[in-house]
């Protein structure tokens, strides 16, 4: 049991490693700077995820029990690791480089980070007398 | 074996860090220098997270928490500073 879970856990090291190494390498290599958000993400989810799940299950194998507050970390990664890339593209999008190079949207307006939206003059607020 | 295993994803994680560090030095932008560090705090928290399991200290988790929260707030802080120029309205 413990031989078998040492060398899963051991592959999934090595895994995790290598894909973290291709994360920070496409960082250098890509060229364009859209391009460049692509590879960091493999190194926080996969690196990342694989780390943690190997420290989750490490504890199994030197008699300390299953670790579960990793799980905190790994949730917290995958949720906000998104939300990063989001706003780092539309600080490209809004540095005006892809100007004319955006896809149509197929609709009358236009990409929503762009688009103005109508303004109200004032908020409408529901009415509590009725 | 996994003793192995850990140095060789340790060294992955530490040239990983090094190569952000020189895109974060030649970065043409400053939305590759705050996405070089946001990398940067990835392979931090890789490479806390491989400490602990190398001592075998359940201790190293509050870092690896922390370093997520102050990263993820940091890089959102800076970009919605280059986009509205400032950070909370």
């Amino acid at each position: 049991m413990t031989g078998a879970l040492d060398i899963i856990l051991s592959i999934l090291l090595v895994v995790g490693g290598l894909f973290a190494l291709t994360g920070s390498y496409g960082l250098i290599r890509l060229k364009d700077r859209m391009q460049r958000l692509h590879a960091p993400t493999k190194a926080s989810t996969v690196g990342l995820g694989t780390a943690l799940l190997v420290s989750m299950f490490h504890g199994l194998m030197i008699g300390t029990g299953f670790s579960w507050q990793e799980v905190l970390v790994m949730i917290f990664i995958f949720v906000t690791a998104p939300i990063t890339a989001n706003y780092l593209s539309k600080v490209h999008l809004h540095s005006r480089h892809y100007d004319g190079q955006t896809p149509q949207t197929g609709v009358s307006r236009d990409w929503a980070t762009f688009d103005q939206a109508p303004e109200d003059a004032e908020p409408q607020l529901p009415s509590r007398d009725s | 074996m996994i003793t192995y295993a850990l140095g060789f994803a340790l060294v992955c994680f530490g040239l990983g860090l090094i190569l952000n560090l020189w895109r974060l030095a030649i970065g043409p932008t400053v939305a590759d220098r705050v996405l070089a560090l946001d990398t940067m705090v990835i392979n931090v928290i890789g490479i806390i997270v491989l400490y602990g399991i190398q001592t075998g200290l359940g201790i190293n988790f509050e870092a690896a928490m922390l370093f997520a929260m102050t990263g993820f707030v940091g890089t959102v802080a800076f970009c919605k500073y280059l986009l509205r120029g400032s950070v909370i309205e």
